[in-house]
């Protein structure tokens, strides 16, 4: 193994998170919702939440490690580390970036976490409400394009287009995040199941996106703990190991006004093959995706970008059927996601793939060893990781 | 409404440092500005203090034709703002400007909002000017290029 690989170098130790509510009804203010996502993980793991001595998140999360460290009372704090860039793009990366610390020396025990309470702050979904507005925002405001959905609309059509894939080639990823939110508990949407005739029915809320290829605002908070390999084997969980992690986007993905050279993307074209490098893995050894939606379409670009299938074959592959545990070809969101579990940024994705490790999904893939996220698709940076089970090592 | 979309959207204005001030005036003018380094002669936009390629800070402006063809669109139904309100649909476009090594511009598309958008069709200019605006300003809008009989 080369030293310069994350390669089952750094384990997770504990898992925690809140419940999760719909937008802007958490009865908790985000730093609480914070600090009890951390201390459900530490639980998890076993370990003191004192030991805790390293913090990473992403998307400018508002809750500050010197003041969680304080709060909490940890002994010494090593690590405080942000994953530049909105959206869920940090949230393989900062998985990363913890790992690194961990791997160099850097940290011993470190916390990723992510923590949100629309209600208490702004909303995603809506425009800015100034008079006047500068930057690169100013060349798209002014035309009626304001929110997350209308920027990646265009990319997403474009991608379409070029590969004269139907917009209905999105329905499946969304039909699949709300089947399996119906066995999980957990779910915003547990209880409120998803079929055909009412993803068809469903709005426009800007062509090529329907109403159920958007995800959720929600509340809530999640975190997990990482440690050395070594560590994790004494702890109370089937070891979960980090494989490996990847973050970034092509060539000026963020030239201003949609100038991209590669527009057409989903940002993975250039993160996929470090990703599966570093694990020594390929697309056909994957047993479980968790992939991001902010909106379908931009699911069905990460997907073709990690190497899963062809564009062309986008309709094809992406039925209910494939994407269903415990049968389906390549089970893919098996909590509900952002969909339909709840939009916690994404890293509840990051906590139901490692929930696939232990065997403890409430939609389990069987025998799942290689477990992988996609993180944030069509924003920059975005990222991804694979996990795996003590039999990939 | 003086426009396309109802009046009460944000007004652009140039970055505190400037950056893209040409750029809005050009359309206060009735001309399309992209950035042009004084380096190599790449064409950019959106502008930035430096040619990303040669790495030149000396970027002019240069006049590029309001001709283009559709790179790609989209029909947006729920209001992400106030003034769009119970307005309904409307349609956004990517063009990509004629002989410019592939700008591309965002912009609205005039005319039936429900009508068929065709990527790589022909489009052109349409200055719209917000005369009544404090401050003025003036948009980029696009519309299919009449095919003559
Ligand atoms: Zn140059």
């Amino acid at each position: 193994m080369s030293s310069r690989s994350l390669r089952g170098r750094v384990a997770v130790a504990g898992i925690g998170e809140t419940a999760y509510y719909k937008h802007g009804q958490s009865p908790d203010p985000e730093f609480k919702l914070a600090l009890m996502a951390i201390l459900r993980a530490a639980e998890d793991a076993g370990i003191d939440p004192r030991e805790i001595d390293g913090f990473a998140s992403y998307s400018n999360d508002r809750n500050e490690p010197s003041r969680l460290s304080a709060a909490l009372g940890i002994h010494e704090l090593r690590f405080a580390n942000m994953q530049w860039g909105g959206g869920g793009g940090g949230g393989s990366g900062a998985v990363g970036n913890a790992a690194a610390a961990i791997a160099t020396g850097m940290a011993d025990c470190v916390v990723v976490f992510r923590a949100l309470a629309q209600g208490q702050f702004a909303r995603f979904g809506q425009g800015p409400q100034s008079p006047t507005i500068d930057g690169d925002k100013a060349f798209e405001a002014p035309y009626g394009m304001m929110s997350p959905g209308q920027r990646y609309a265009m990319k997403v059509m474009r991608f379409l287009e070029e590969h004269g894939i139907a917009p209905s080639a999105q329905r499946g990823i969304a039909l699949a995040s709300y089947h399996h939110a119906q066995a999980n508990p957990r779910a915003v949407m547990h209880g409120r199941p998803l079929d055909a005739e009412k993803y068809d029915d469903s709005r426009w809320i800007v062509e090529p996106f329907r109403l159920f290829d958007c995800c959720m605002e929600n509340d809530g908070a999640a975190a997990l703990i990482l440690v050395s390999a070594e560590r994790a084997r004494d702890l109370p969980h089937k070891p979960c190991y980090l494989l490996s992690a990847a973050a970034g986007s092509e060539h000026r993905c963020a030239a201003p006004s949609h100038n991209a050279p590669t527009y057409a993307s989903s940002s993975f074209t250039t993160v996929a093959p470090h990703l599966y490098r570093m694990a020594g893995l390929s697309p056909g050894d994957v047993d479980v995706v968790q992939s991001y939606e902010n909106f379908t379409g931009g699911v069905l670009v990460s997907l073709v970008e990690h190497g899963f299938f062809e564009p062309e074959a986008a309709a094809e592959f992406l039925t209910k059927e494939n994407l269903v545990a415990p049968t389906g070809k390549l089970p893919l969101n098996t909590s509900g996601g952002n969909l339909a579990e709840c939009y916690m940024h994404g890293l509840e994705l990051q906590l139901e793939a490692i929930r696939q490790i232990r065997g403890a999904s409430t939609s389990q893939v069987p025998d799942a060893e290689v477990s992988m996220v996609c993180s944030g698709p069509l924003v920059t940076p975005v990222s991804s990781m694979i996990l795996g089970g003590e039999a990939t090592l | 409404m003086s426009g396309y979309l109802p009046d009460g959207l944000p007004i652009p204005v140039a970055e505190n440092d400037g950056l893209s001030a040409p750029y809005w005036q050009g359309l206060r003018e009735e001309v399309i500005r992209v950035q042009k380094c004084g380096g190599c002669g790449v064409l950019q936009f959106g502008p930035e203090w430096i040619c990303h390629r040669c790495h030149s800070f000396d970027l002019g402006w240069t006049e590029v034709a309001g001709k283009g063809r559709i790179y790609s669109w989209e029909r947006s139904h729920h209001p992400v703002h106030p003034a769009l309100r119970a307005h309904g649909p409307y349609i956004v476009v990517l063009v990509e400007l004629e002989g410019t090594g592939g700008l591309r511009m965002i912009g609205n598309l005039l005319g039936d909002p429900a009508q068929d958008v065709k990527v790589g069709a022909a489009v052109e200019a349409v200055f719209e000017h917000h005369e009544a605006a404090e401050p003025k300003y003036s948009l980029l809008q696009w519309t299919y290029v009449e095919t003559s009989p």
